[in-house]
């Protein structure tokens, strides 16, 4: 049985409120049956210094990477990791982590791949519950093992490849990555060390909206008409887009592809998760220099 | 072949102990060092400016060295934030495995030390990265404050 929805205000007014909960709701739901929290964060010992009683740690890099292939586990993988947590297929999972959820987002969007139902965010993480003094502990969850059918992994409705965004030329691209990212003054983030990309820019047409404008002082996520202003009035984007977004790796777009899916509506966005580190590497695609979204480029797609 | 200087026994000692672990003792073993991070002292917690940030680490990590005059040991202070374990694990371990070494034997030690901790495979590429950055920023400075014999 899925838990109730939160009916706070603020998320009445996103497409999806069954995709989010407030520290509130979920201090009130914790320990209940059928309800799993998860603890993905940037940092790999952050859940040892202190989370959520009775919540689990997935990191994204040990758990979810396949360690070999640039790609993620496969359904036989994501069951094991699943049933380790004590995850069942009909759990309400309510995902929680540091910086805006940008790394819970991320696990949120793996676990769609798998298909699993009810994955809702906290909305403001890990550190708007460590801000309101809510229960925090060390001690270790023990989870009960559990059966966890083995999905396959279907990428297609929510992932975008190379050639995809090739193909995706004349519809809108977002670029979540820093200004600086952009216009290819650096080809990672500020403060974080050059690595992986040999050229830097941004794919022709995306426009720039940083993922973090997503996100208010507080983490949590900006309301309804906040957000429509960003993504409609600024970048333009319309009802029915096929949307596409990238970043450096593919996970501060998972917090975008967050927002415009579950909370904007949006039905076809994609993350293309070999983002920039496979774009600024990737021989003979285009690329453009500089603050200006740059011409749709001949010749590259089907059409 | 070159032969490589043995590493100093403070370091080499920090190495088997992660490397006897299987990975997520080690990852626990990298906590530990995180909380024995000792606190700065005074005379940088007043005057946070004179320490040098090493911004190649994904966190915010200070650094300051001091070389005694007469010994011409090495010590090392460093800043982390407390949500930021992993970094502070990192600067905890060159803490402990550096401080009160001379010029020499620090410069000596090779850049990949780091990657000899066996957390590789559990920690990004990008975070290892840091790691070898603080290495190498500890290195410079010592060639900035002690001049070449």
């Amino acid at each position: 049985m899925p838990k109730a929805v939160d009916t706070s205000t603020k998320f009445s007014e996103y497409a999806h409120p069954e995709r989010i909960v407030s520290t509130q709701w979920l201090e009130e739901h914790l320990g209940s049956d059928g309800l799993v929290v998860v603890e993905s964060d940037e940092d790999i010992l952050l859940y040892e210094i202190g989370h959520i009683p009775g919540s689990v740690k997935v990191d994204w890099h040990t758990d979810l990477n396949d360690p070999v292939n640039r790609d993620y586990i496969d359904g036989e993988e994501f069951s094991a990791l699943m049933s380790l947590k004590g995850i069942s297929r009909d759990t309400t999972v309510v995902i929680y982590g540091d910086k805006s959820n940008w790394w819970a987002a991320y696990a949120l969007w793996v676990f769609s791949l798998f298909g699993h139902e009810d994955v809702r965010l906290l909305d403001g993480g890990r550190d708007k519950w460590i801000a309101e003094e809510r229960p925090f502990t060390t001690e270790r969850s023990m989870p009960k093992r559990t059966e966890y059918p083995v999905c396959d992994r279907r990428d297609e409705a929510i992932r975008a490849f190379l050639p995809d965004v090739i193909n995706h030329f004349g519809k809108p691209l977002i670029d979540v990555r820093s200004p600086q990212e952009y216009s290819g003054e650096r080809t990672t983030m500020p403060a974080y060390p050059e690595e992986g990309a040999l050229r830097g820019g941004h794919i022709p047409t995306a426009a720039s909206v940083p993922w973090g404008r997503a996100a208010a002082e507080d983490g949590t996520f900006r309301d309804r008409a906040e957000l429509d202003a960003i993504y409609r009035d600024e970048a333009g984007l319309s009802d029915n887009d096929d949307v596409v977004a990238y970043c450096r790796i593919g996970e501060r777009s998972s917090h975008t592809w967050f927002v415009l899916t579950h909370l904007l509506g949006f039905e076809n966005v994609r993350n293309y998760d070999g983002s920039w580190t496979e774009w600024g590497n990737a021989v003979r695609v285009p690329i453009i220099r500089g603050e200006e979204r740059g011409e749709e480029p001949k010749g590259y797609n089907s059409k | 072949m070159t032969t490589e200087r043995p590493l100093p026994a403070q370091l080499a000692e920090i190495i088997d102990d992660f490397q006897e672990l299987e990975e997520p003792d080690r990852l626990q073993l990298l906590l530990e060092f995180s909380r024995g991070l000792p606190p700065l002292p005074d005379r940088y917690t007043e005057h946070p400016g004179l320490m040098e940030q090493v911004v190649e680490c994904q966190t915010p990590l200070f650094l300051a060295l001091e070389v005694t005059p007469e010994s011409g040991d090495i010590h090392l202070f460093f800043a982390a934030p407390k949500e930021a374990p992993t970094t502070r694990g990192f600067a905890a371990v060159l803490h402990e495995g550096l401080d009160g070494l001379d010029a020499a034997t620090i410069l000596a030690i090779p850049d990949d030390v780091p990657d000899r901790l066996g957390l590789s495979r559990a920690i990004t590429p990008l975070r290892m990265r840091g790691m070898t950055a603080m290495l190498g920023r500890i290195k410079r400075k010592i060639r900035e404050a002690v001049p070449a014999p």
